[in-house]
C-alpha cells in the first residue's frame, strides 16, 4: 500500500528535477557573448556540467532538507534512530554513478579541448620543411592577411604551450600572426611584417589568427572573455593562442594574472574587423607611419596611472625597438629587462 | 609489603599533580595536549579575525570599480596576507592543531600525545609566523598573493617577501612536527581494547592528513627556500633573464598547495563524521567507505596539482593527465557526502547549532564541489582560471567547507572543553547570519568570473559594480555574524549552563571523562566495549535475535525435509 505512492512521488520528483536541470543548463545566462570558434564549444561543455550539477544539487540538497525536517527529534524523545550503518548495493550505486559521470565528462572535455586546438600548440613548427606548404597557403588565402606567414616559419621553433591549431587548420600556417608582449601594465601588439605596433589588438573576423605571447617583466595572462580563451604570458617562455573570431565587435582584453599593484588596470581592447576593414586598418597604419613607428597609445585606463606604474615613453620605445630588432628572427631572443 | 603500605595510606592528590590547569597555564610552554589544543584554537581564531578584517577592507575597496579606498599596493598586501593567514594560521592550525590535539589522545584513550614537548614546540612556531606576516606591513607587505609566483615575488617588496617566506617555513615546520606526532600517537598509543574498526573517523582523517602533510610539505619548503635565495642571495633558479624557469616554482608550489587544500578539509570531514552521528542518534553510514575515501583522497590528491596551471606553462599531455586525476577526486568526495546524508536518514536529529552548521557545511560543500568539477576540465578552466569564479569556488569550499565545520566542532565539543554549554538561540542566530552572509558574498562571484572579472584586482570594469556591491554587503553580514558567536563563547565559558560529562550522549572515548577532562584525561583508563557510532545497537541486537530465531525455525524445517529425503 505504501509502495505505490512512494514510487510515484519518486518518479514525479525525478521528472521535475530533470526538467529544472535542463532548463537551468540552457538558460543560466552566465556567459558573455560568444565571439570565437572556441566559445560555443566551451559553453556547451559548461552547460552540460551545469545541468548535471543542478540535478545533483537538487537531489542532495533536497534529501538533506527532507531528512532534517522528517527525522528531527520530537520533544521528549530521547531514543536512538534506526541502527542502519551501511548498504552495499546503495554504496556501490553512488560510487559507480559519479564515477561514470566524471569519466564521461573527462572524455567529453578532452574531445572539446582537441577541437579547440588545445592539443596542437606549435603545430606548424613540426613541418620545418613546410615552406612549400606555406606558399600554398599563401596562394589560397585572401590577399593582405597572409603576407606575414613566411616570417613565422623562420621565427618559430619552441612553442609547446597554449592553444594551437584546431583540427580544421591543422598543419596550415595561420592567416595573421601577432606578437603579444605583456608588461606592467600594458599589452603591446606587434605585427612583424607590417611594422605595426599597437596598444590594441586588431584582427579580421573568420581568419585564423595566431598570437605568440611573451612577457617582459612578470607573468601576465591574456584573456578575452568573449573568446573563452586565456593563456599566460610568461617571461622566458613563448606561448601561443590560435583562434578564429566569429563576430565583428570590440571586446575587452584582460590581464588575469596578478602582475603588480595596477594589475586590475591592465585592460585594453580587441577589435574584430571584417576582413575588408582589417585590410584598411593595415594599410592605413602602414602608409601613415611606415615600419618604424606605430599608432601606439597607452590604453586609456592605464594612462590614468602611468606615473604610478613607471611606464614612460622611453620604456615603451625600448620594448618596441626590441621587437623591431627581433622581428625577422627572434627565435632565441628573450626580452629581458635592463 | 610495598603494596600494603600503599593500601594503608589514605588517597591523596600528589601536590605536583593538580586536577585542572589555571588560566595562566595557557600562556606557557605547557605540554598537555588539551592546553595546546586550546592554545591553537584561540590563536587561530584571533588570526581569523585579523584575516577577516583584511577581507572586509578588500570588499570595501571593491564596492566601487575605482581604486579609491586603499592604495592598490596595500590592497595586494591585504590580499596576500588574508589568503596566507586564512590558510596557514586559521584553517590548518584550528582543524589539525586545535581539534586534532584536543581530541585525538582522548579518542584513542591515551593520556597525551606521543611527544608532548615536540607538540608544544610545534604550537609555539605559530605566533612568530603570525608576527612575521603582520610585521611585514612595516616593509610594504608581501604583495605577490599567497601563491607568490616569481618574478613578481622576486621584484616587489623584497624584505616583506622574505618575511612571508620565513613565516610559511615556520608553519610548515610546525605542521611536519605535528604530523609525526599524530601518526605515532594513533599508531602506537591507541588503547589495546580498541579495534581498528572502532577508531573514530576523526582519527582516520587526522592520520590521512598527517601522512599527506609529511609527503608534501617538504616540497613547498624547498621551493620557498630557492625563492628566498633568488631574492636575497643572487641565485637565479626562477629568474628567466638568467636562465631560470618561472614555471618550475609553480610546480613546486602546487605540489604542496593543492594537497594543502585536503589538509584543510580532511580534518573537517573528520569533524563531520563525529558530529553528525551523535546529533542524529544514528550509526555513521559506511564507516569503511568514509575511512578509505580519506586515504583515497590523499593518494589521488597528490596527482592533481597541475590543474592550477592549465593556462600556465603546461604542455597538452599534462593537461590531459591532470584532468582525469582531478575529476577522479570527485568520486571519494561524493562518497563521503552521500554517506553523511544517508546517516541523517531515519535519525532522531537534534537541530542544534552543531547540527545546523554540519548540514550547512554539506550544502555549501556540494556547491563548491560541483564548481570544482567544472574547473577540472581544461576548456572551462581556461576561461575562468584566475577569475572571480575561482574565488567563488574556493570560498565555498574553504569558507563553507571549513569554517562551517569548525563552528560545528566548536558547538559540539565546547561542553567537553569548558564544562559549559553554549547558548542555543545565540548559536542559531550565528548560523543564520553566517549562512546568509556566505551565500550573499560568494554566490554572485560565480557570475562575475564567468562574465569577465579577473581576481586579485583592486579596480575593475565598471560594468561589474552592481554585483560587487551585493558581495560587499554579504561580507559585512559575515563580519557581523561573528558578534553573536563571540558573545556566546565569552559569556558561556564563564556563566553558561553546566554541561556534565556527556551532554549529547556520545559514545567515543572523549565523552567518558569529566568535562573539562582531568589533566591526564582519566583516573582509570576506559575500556572500549562498543564502537564510537553504535547508536541504537541494543535495538538492533533485539531485532537480530528475532531474525536468528526465525532463521533457526526455518533451519529446523529444512533439517526435517533433508531427513525425509534421506529416507
Ligand atoms: C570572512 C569572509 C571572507 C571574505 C569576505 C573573503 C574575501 C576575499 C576576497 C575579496 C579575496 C580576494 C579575491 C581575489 O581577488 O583573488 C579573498 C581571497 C582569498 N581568500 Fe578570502 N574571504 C573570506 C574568508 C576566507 C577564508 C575563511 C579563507 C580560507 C580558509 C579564505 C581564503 C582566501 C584565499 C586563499 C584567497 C586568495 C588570496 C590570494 O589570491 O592570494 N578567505 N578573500
Ligand atoms: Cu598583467
Ligand atoms: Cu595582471
Amino acid at each position: 500500500m505504501e509502495q505505490i505512492p512512494a514510487s510515484i512521488w519518486t518518479l514525479t520528483a525525478g521528472v521535475v528535477v530533470t526538467l529544472i536541470s535542463f532548463w537551468v543548463g540552457q538558460n543560466h545566462g552566465l556567459f558573455p557573448e560568444q565571439a570565437s570558434e572556441q566559445a560555443p564549444l566551451v559553453d556547451n561543455l559548461f552547460d552540460i556540467m551545469m545541468t548535471i550539477a543542478t540535478a545533483l544539487f537538487l537531489v542532495v540538497q533536497g534529501a538533506i532538507i527532507y531528512f532534517v525536517v522528517r527525522y528531527r527529534r520530537r520533544k521528549g524523545d530521547e531514543g536512538d534512530g534506526i541502527p542502519v550503518d551501511g548498504n552495499l548495493p546503495l554504496e556501490a550505486f553512488w560510487t559507480a554513478i559519479p564515477a561514470a559521470i566524471v569519466i564521461f565528462l573527462g572524455i567529453y572535455s578532452v574531445d572539446i579541448f582537441l577541437r579547440m586546438g588545445g592539443l596542437n600548440p606549435g603545430d606548424h613548427t613540426s613541418h620545418t620543411m613546410g615552406h612549400k606548404q606555406g606558399v600554398a597557403v599563401v596562394a589560397q588565402a585572401p590577399q593582405g592577411t597572409t603576407s606575414d606567414v613566411p616570417m613565422l616559419l623562420a621565427a618559430k621553433g619552441d612553442i609547446d604551450v597554449g592553444i594551437g591549431a584546431s583540427p580544421d587548420v591543422l598543419g596550415q600556417q595561420p592567416d595573421v600572426a601577432v606578437k603579444v608582449t605583456g608588461m606592467q601594465y600594458a599589452w603591446i601588439f606587434n605585427y612583424p611584417n607590417y611594422g605595426i605596433t599597437a596598444g590594441e589588438l586588431h584582427i579580421p573576423v573568420g581568419k585564423d589568427v595566431q598570437l605568440d605571447l611573451n612577457a617582459s617583466d612578470v607573468i601576465h595572462s591574456f584573456w578575452v572573455p568573449q573568446f573563452r580563451l586565456k593563456q599566460d604570458a610568461i617571461p622566458g617562455i613563448t606561448t601561443e593562442l590560435r583562434f578564429k573570431a566569429t563576430k565583428p565587435g570590440t571586446y575587452p582584453v584582460v590581464c588575469a594574472e596578478l602582475c603588480g599593484g595596477y594589475h586590475g588596470a591592465m585592460r585594453t581592447r580587441v577589435i574584430a574587423h571584417t576582413p575588408e576593414e582589417f585590410d584598411e586598418w593595415l594599410s592605413q597604419n602602414q602608409v601613415a607611419s611606415g615600419p618604424e613607428s606605430t599608432d601606439f597609445t597607452p590604453p586609456s585606463l592605464v594612462a590614468a596611472h602611468l606615473d604610478a606604474t613607471g611606464i614612460n615613453p622611453q620604456l615603451l620605445a625600448q620594448v618596441q625597438n626590441e621587437q623591431a630588432e627581433a622581428m625577422p628572427n627572434d627565435r632565441h631572443h628573450h626580452h629581458s629587462m635592463h | 609489603m610495598a603494596q600494603a603500605q600503599l593500601l594503608d595510606k589514605p588517597f591523596q592528590e600528589p601536590p605536583e599533580h593538580p586536577k585542572a590547569w589555571k588560566w595562566y597555564d595557557y600562556f606557557t610552554f605547557n605540554v598537555d595536549h588539551k592546553v595546546i589544543g586550546i592554545q591553537y584554537l584561540v590563536t587561530a581564531f584571533i588570526f581569523y579575525l585579523i584575516g577577516g578584517l583584511m577581507a572586509v577592507a578588500m570588499r570595501t575597496e571593491l564596492a566601487t570599480a575605482e581604486s579609491d579606498f586603499i592604495d592598490p599596493n596595500l590592497y595586494n598586501a591585504f590580499l596576500t596576507n588574508h589568503g596566507t593567514i586564512m590558510i596557514f594560521l586559521w584553517i590548518v592550525p584550528a582543524a589539525i592543531g586545535g581539534f586534532g590535539n584536543y581530541l585525538v589522545p582522548l579518542m584513542v584513550g591515551a593520556r597525551d600525545m606521543a611527544f608532548p614537548r615536540l607538540n608544544a614546540l610545534a604550537f609555539w612556531l605559530n605566533p612568530p609566523a603570525g608576527a612575521l606576516l603582520l610585521g611585514s606591513f612595516f616593509f610594504g607587505g608581501a604583495q605577490a598573493g599567497w601563491t607568490s609566483y616569481p618574478p613578481l615575488s622576486t621584484i616587489t617588496a623584497n624584505t616583506a617577501q622574505s618575511m612571508w617566506i620565513l613565516a610559511i617555513v615556520f608553519v610548515g615546520t610546525s605542521s611536519i612536527m605535528g604530523s609525526v606526532n599524530f601518526i605515532v600517537t594513533i599508531w602506537k598509543m591507541k588503547i589495546p581494547s580498541m579495534r581498528w574498526d572502532q577508531l573514530p573517523l576523526f582519527c582516520w582523517a587526522t592520520l590521512a592528513t598527517s601522512l599527506l602533510a609529511l609527503v608534501s610539505t617538504p616540497v613547498l619548503a624547498a621551493g620557498l627556500i630557492l625563492l628566498l635565495f633568488d631574492i636575497n642571495f643572487g641565485t637565479s633558479f626562477f629568474k628567466p633573464d638568467a636562465g631560470g624557469n618561472v614555471v618550475i616554482y609553480q610546480h613546486l608550489f602546487w605540489f604542496y598547495s593543492h594537497p594543502a587544500v585536503y589538509l584543510m578539509i580532511l580534518p573537517i570531514f573528520g569533524i563531520m563524521s563525529e558530529v553528525i552521528p551523535v546529533q542524529a542518534r544514528k550509526p555513521i553510514f559506511g564507516y569503511w567507505a568514509i575511512a578509505y575515501s580519506s586515504l583515497a583522497i590523499c593518494l589521488v590528491g597528490l596527482f592533481v596539482w597541475v590543474h592550477h596551471m592549465f593556462t600556465s606553462g603546461t604542455p597538452p599531455w599534462m593537461r590531459m593527465f591532470f584532468t582525469i586525476s582531478t575529476l577522479i577526486v570527485a568520486v571519494p568526495t561524493g562518497v563521503k557526502i552521500f554517506s553523511w546524508v544517508a546517516t541523517l536518514w531515519g535519525g532522531k536529529i537534534r537541530l542544534n547549532s552543531a547540527m545546523l552548521f554540519s548540514v550547512g557545511l554539506l550544502s555549501m560543500f556540494v556547491i563548491g564541489g560541483l564548481s570544482g568539477v567544472t574547473l577540472g576540465t581544461p576548456p572551462v578552466d581556461i576561461h575562468v582560471h584566475d577569475t572571480y569564479y575561482v574565488v567563488a569556488h574556493f570560498h565555498y569550499v574553504l569558507f563553507g567547507g571549513s569554517v562551517f565545520g569548525l563552528y560545528a566542532g566548536i558547538y559540539h565539543w565546547f561542553p567537553k572543553m569548558t564544562g559549559r554549554m553554549l547558548n542555543e538561540p545565540l548559536g542559531i542566530t550565528h548560523f543564520v547570519l553566517t549562512l546568509i552572509g556566505t551565500n550573499l558574498t560568494f554566490l554572485p562571484m560565480h557570475e562575475l568570473g564567468l562574465k569577465g572579472m579577473p581576481r586579485r584586482v583592486a579596480m575593475y570594469d565598471p560594468q561589474f559594480e552592481a554585483v560587487n556591491v551585493i558581495c560587499t554587503i554579504g561580507a559585512f553580514v559575515l563580519a557581523f555574524s561573528i558578534i553573536p558567536f563571540l558573545i556566546n563563547v565569552i559569556w558561556s565559558w564563564n556563566k553558561g549552563k553546566k554541561a556534565g560529562d556527556n551532554p549529547w550522549g556520545g559514545l567515543s572515548l572523549e565523552w567518558t571523562t569529566s568535562s573539562p577532562p582531568l589533566i591526564e584525561n582519566w583516573e582509570v583508563l576506559p575500556i572500549v566495549t562498543k564502537g564510537p557510532y553504535d547508536f541504537g545497537m541494543e535495538q538492533r541486537a533485539v531485532m537480530e535475535r528475532k531474525e536468528d530465531e526465525e532463521e533457526y525455525e526455518y533451519d529446523d524445517d529444512e533439517d526435517e525435509y533433508e531427513d525425509e529425503d534421506d529416507l
